[in-house]
C-alpha cells in the first residue's frame, strides 16, 4: 500500500501556517472579548481587528477603512456584486451587469440571479483561447446602463491572469464600477488596488496558507454598497456580525508572511511548476497545457488530455497518492464539461479530460518527479482502459 | 501465501445494508478495502429532481458516511452513458421487439462485471467484491462455481449467471455466505446501519417506477394500441400497446370473454396480442440464446437440471439439451404458463448456477 501522500492541489486549499495557528490561538480563549463591547475585553479584541486591517490596508495600497472582513471569497463576490448592483439601481438607474464565462461560481451565480430575479441585464464577454478577456471585447459590451464590471484576477481552473488595468480603465470610461475576484491572485500577485485600478476586490485566507472562513473586501473610499447581511452597524454598516476575531487576526498574518516572503515562494513555485509543466509536456503524448502559457499565477499547472475521464483520473491518482483536481472539486461523479474551457473553445467531449496541479511551500523535486510519473503511467492506464471498454 | 493486506478490493458501495456489510466483512478480514459507487443514468426531470434509485444524493451520502466510518477511500464512478447507451436502450429495444426483457441482467453483464470490473481492476484492484446473495468456490481444478447464496429467499444467482470464468476470478459476494437475519445483525455489530430502505429496487432508472409511462415517453411506437386476438385469428378487442404485457397475464385485459384469457404471445410485427384460456397457456419448452455457461463451456450431452425462467420463479425440473451458437433448449416436465421472451433462463443443479441465457421462444 502506498505511503505517498502528495498534495497538489494548492489552489482548492493550503494548509494554515503554524505561525498563522500561533497568531490566531490567544483570541479563543484569552483575548475573547467582543469587538464591539466598551470594556476592556472588548477593546483588546477591537485592537486585533484593527492592526489586522492595517495590515491588509498596507498590502492592498489602500485606507484601512476600506476593508471589509468577511467570511471568505464567496462572501466578498456576492457583497460586492449584489452592493453595488442594488445601489447602482436605486441611485443611477444603472441595471446592467458585465461579467465573463470564466468565473467562479460566487460571481457567475450572484450576476445570473440579478438578472433572473432582480431585474438586471447581464452580459458574459468571451475569452480567447487561452481565457484572456480582450479589453476590445469588453469596450463593446459597456454602455451607460452598466452598473458593474467583474472580472477575476485569476483563474482557478487555468491559472490565466487577467490584463485588470487595462479592463478597469474601460469600465471607468463607462462610468461604471470594477470588481475582481482575487482569491486565485492573492498571496502571489501584487494586491495593489491603485496599480490594479479595481473598485472591489475580494481575497480568501486559506488560499494563502491562512484559515477557512476568513476573507476580505475591498472596497474604495466612495463606492456606496447596499450591505446584504443586515443587523448591527459592523464593518462601517456594510457588513452585519460580531467580528470573528482569531480568524480576521489569522487572515491579516497569512497576508502578511505570504507578501514578506513573496519572492522566495514564488521562485519556489515556478521552479516547481515548469519542472511539472516540462515533465508531463514531455511524457505524455497528446498533452495540451492550458491557459495562458505565461501570463498565469505561479503555482499553477493545467492540462487536458483526450480519451481520459477527469473524475477516474483524480480516482487513480488519489489511489497513488497524489491529491490534485480536475479543475474544480466534483467528487458526485456526475461530471460536466468544464464551462471555462467551452468558453476557451475547446470541444465539450474534449473539456472532461482535464487536470489542475497546483505547486506549494512544501512542494519538493521529488515530489513532482513521482507527480509527473504516476501521471504518465495513469494516463496511459486510462487511455487503454477506455479504448478496451470500447467507449 | 499472500497478505490479505496487499490484496486490494474495491466494493460496489450502494449505500444500502448488503453492500455496507460486505465492505465491513472486508475491512474486518483485513483486505486493503476501497469503496466505489457507480453513479448511473436516470430520467431527467424538469425540475432536475430525478435521480436513479440505486445512487441518489442519499444513498452516495449514505455510502460516503460508511466509507469514513471503515476508514476506507470512496469515490463515484461517472457511468452514466454506458449505462444508458447498453442498459436502458436494451430495456427499449427489447419491447420494441415484442420482449419482456430483463434490464437487471444485463447491466450484470455490461456494467457491473464488465464496466466497474474492469475499472477495478484497472486501479490494481485484484477483486471486486458487491453485495450480491451468491456464493463462489474454486475447486481443486481451478475452476469457480456459482453457488445460490446460504438464504434460498435472497439468492440472487439468477442475474449472476452472465458471469464467466474471468469474472468470477476477480469476484467476492461477501454476504452470500450469510442469511438476511444474520446480515443485519452483522450491520448493527459493524454500526453501518442505513435509514431502512428497502431490499432491492424495481428498475432503478425509472423517476417514477412506472416502466409504462417510461415506454410511452422514451418509446411511443411501443405503445402504439393493436388488435386483441385469439389464436385463431379472431378479434376480440384493442390492447394499449404490447409493453403493457407480459406473458401469462390475466389482469387488466379488458376483454369480455366467457372463460378467463391468458396473454399466450406478441406478435410486434402486427402489433397483435395473442390471447387464450388456461388450456392454451401452459408450455414445456423454450430455447435460449446468448447463453452463459459459468463453467465456460457447454456441456456435451443433454442433461437433467432445473430451470428458472423468471427472478422469482420456483426452479423446475427439465431436460437441458445445449444447441449450436450458444443457444439452449430447455424441456419442462410439466409445461409452465408464464415463459416470457426476453427474460433469462438459468439454470441449475442443486445449488450450484451452471448458467444462463435469454429466452427467445417458447414453442420450437
Amino acid at each position: 500500500m502506498t505511503t505517498r501522500n502528495i498534495y497538489l492541489d494548492h489552489s482548492a486549499t493550503t494548509p494554515t501556517d503554524p505561525r498563522v495557528v500561533e497568531a490566531m490561538l490567544p483570541y479563543f480563549s484569552e483575548i475573547y472579548g467582543n469587538p464591539s463591547s466598551a470594556h476592556s475585553f472588548g477593546r483588546r479584541a477591537e485592537a486585533a481587528i484593527e492592526t489586522a486591517r492595517e495590515t491588509v490596508a498596507r498590502i492592498f495600497n489602500c485606507k484601512p477603512a476600506e476593508i471589509v472582513f468577511t467570511s471568505g471569497g464567496s462572501e466578498g463576490d456576492n457583497l460586492a456584486i449584489r452592493g453595488v448592483a442594488w445601489r447602482a439601481r436605486k441611485t443611477q438607474n444603472r441595471t446592467h451587469l458585465i461579467t465573463s464565462p470564466i468565473e467562479h461560481s460566487a460571481v457567475i451565480k450572484t450576476v445570473e440571479q440579478l438578472a433572473s430575479v432582480m431585474g438586471f441585464s447581464a452580459d458574459y464577454v468571451p475569452v480567447d483561447r487561452h481565457a484572456v478577456v480582450s479589453p476590445t471585447a469588453l469596450q463593446a459590451f459597456c454602455q451607460d446602463k452598466t452598473a458593474l464590471v467583474s472580472i477575476m484576477y485569476a483563474n482557478n481552473e487555468v491559472g490565466t491572469v487577467q490584463p485588470l488595468t487595462e479592463l478597469a480603465a474601460i469600465a471607468h470610461e463607462h462610468g461604471a464600477l470594477f470588481h475582481t475576484d482575487a482569491v486565485q491572485a492573492a498571496g502571489q500577485l501584487t494586491l495593489d488596488v491603485h496599480q490594479l485600478g479595481v473598485d472591489l476586490m475580494s481575497i480568501s485566507a486559506h488560499k494563502f496558507y491562512g484559515p477557512k472562513g476568513a476573507g476580505a473586501l475591498y472596497v474604495r473610499e466612495g463606492v456606496d454598497l447596499v450591505s446584504s447581511q443586515t443587523g448591527g452597524s459592523h464593518e462601517g454598516g456594510r457588513r452585519a456580525g460580531t467580528h470573528n476575531t482569531p480568524f480576521i487576526v489569522g487572515l491579516a498574518k497569512a497576508l502578511e508572511i505570504a507578501y514578506e516572503e513573496q519572492s522566495q515562494h514564488l521562485a519556489h513555485y515556478r521552479h516547481m511548476r515548469d519542472m511539472l509543466v516540462e515533465g508531463i509536456l514531455a511524457r505524455v503524448p497528446d498533452a495540451i497545457y492550458t491557459g495562458h502559457p505565461q501570463n498565469r499565477i505561479p503555482s499553477h499547472a493545467s492540462f487536458l488530455f483526450s480519451g481520459v475521464d477527469s473524475s477516474k483520473l483524480i480516482m487513480h491518482l488519489d489511489m497513488r497518492g497524489v491529491a490534485a483536481s480536475g479543475g474544480s472539486a466534483c467528487k458526485t461523479g456526475n461530471p460536466a464539461p468544464s464551462a471555462t474551457l467551452l468558453a476557451m473553445g475547446y470541444p465539450p467531449e474534449e473539456a472532461i479530460g482535464t487536470l489542475r496541479l497546483t505547486v506549494g511551500r512544501q512542494t519538493t523535486e521529488e515530489h513532482i518527479a513521482y507527480v509527473i510519473d504516476t501521471v504518465a503511467q495513469t494516463v496511459e492506464k486510462l487511455r487503454k482502459l477506455e479504448r478496451e471498454l470500447g467507449l | 501465501m499472500t497478505n490479505r493486506a496487499d490484496i486490494r478490493v474495491v466494493v460496489a458501495m450502494s449505500g444500502g445494508v448488503d453492500s455496507s456489510v460486505a465492505a465491513a466483512l472486508l475491512v474486518e478480514q483485513g483486505y486493503q478495502v476501497v469503496g466505489m459507487m457507480m453513479r448511473l443514468w436516470s430520467e431527467e426531470t424538469t425540475d432536475g429532481g430525478a435521480h436513479n434509485r440505486c445512487c441518489t444524493p442519499e444513498q452516495m451520502n449514505d455510502a460516503r458516511r460508511i466509507a469514513d466510518k471503515l476508514g476506507i477511500p470512496f469515490y463515484v464512478l461517472d457511468t452514466k452513458d454506458v449505462f444508458r447507451n447498453t442498459v436502458v436502450q436494451y430495456f427499449i429495444d427489447g419491447h420494441r421487439g415484442g420482449y419482456t426483457p430483463n434490464p437487471c441482467v444485463e447491466c450484470n453483464r455490461q456494467i457491473r462485471f464488465r464496466y466497474l470490473l474492469q475499472n477495478a481492476l484497472a486501479l490494481d484492484a485484484d477483486y471486486l467484491a458487491t453485495g450480491h446473495y451468491a456464493r463462489i468456490r474454486r475447486d481443486e481444478n481451478g475452476i469457480y462455481h456459482l453457488l445460490k447464496g446460504v438464504d434460498q429467499h435472497k439468492d440472487q444467482s439468477y442475474v449472476l449467471s452472465v458471469m464467466g470464468q474471468e469474472q468470477l476470478a476477480h469476484t467476492m459476494f461477501p454476504v452470500g455466505e450469510f442469511p438476511k437475519p444474520e446480515v443485519r445483525k452483522l450491520a448493527e455489530r459493524f454500526d453501518v446501519r442505513v435509514a431502512g430502505k428497502r431490499d432491492s429496487q424495481d428498475l432503478c432508472f425509472l423517476g417514477d417506477g412506472d416502466y409504462r409511462r417510461f415506454l410511452t415517453d422514451y418509446a411511443p411506437d411501443v405503445m402504439q394500441p393493436g388488435p386483441i386476438v385469439l389464436a385463431d385469428g379472431t378479434v376480440i378487442g384493442q390492447h394499449r400497446g404490447l409493453a403493457n404485457y407480459t406473458i401469462g397475464q390475466r389482469k387488466g385485459l379488458g376483454v369480455q370473454y366467457h372463460t378467463p384469457l391468458y396473454v399466450l404471445s406478441m406478435n410486434p410485427h402486427t402489433n397483435a396480442l395473442i390471447v387464450g384460456t388456461a388450456d392454451e397457456l401452459g408450455c414445456d419448452e423454450l430455447v435460449a440464446s446468448r447463453f452463459n455457461w459459468v463453467g465456460g463451456t457447454a456441456p456435451n450431452e443433454p442433461f437433467r437440471a432445473e430451470v428458472k425462467i423468471r427472478y422469482r420463479a420456483r426452479p423446475a425440473p427439465a431436460l437441458v439439451t445445449p444447441l449450436a451458437s450458444e443457444r439452449v433448449h430447455v424441456r419442462f416436465d410439466t409445461p409452465l404458463r408464464d415463459i416470457a421472451p426476453g427474460q433469462a433462463a438459468v439454470v441449475y443443479l442443486s445449488d450450484e448456477c451452471l448458467g444462463g441465457g435469454i429466452i427467445e421462444r417458447s414453442k420450437t
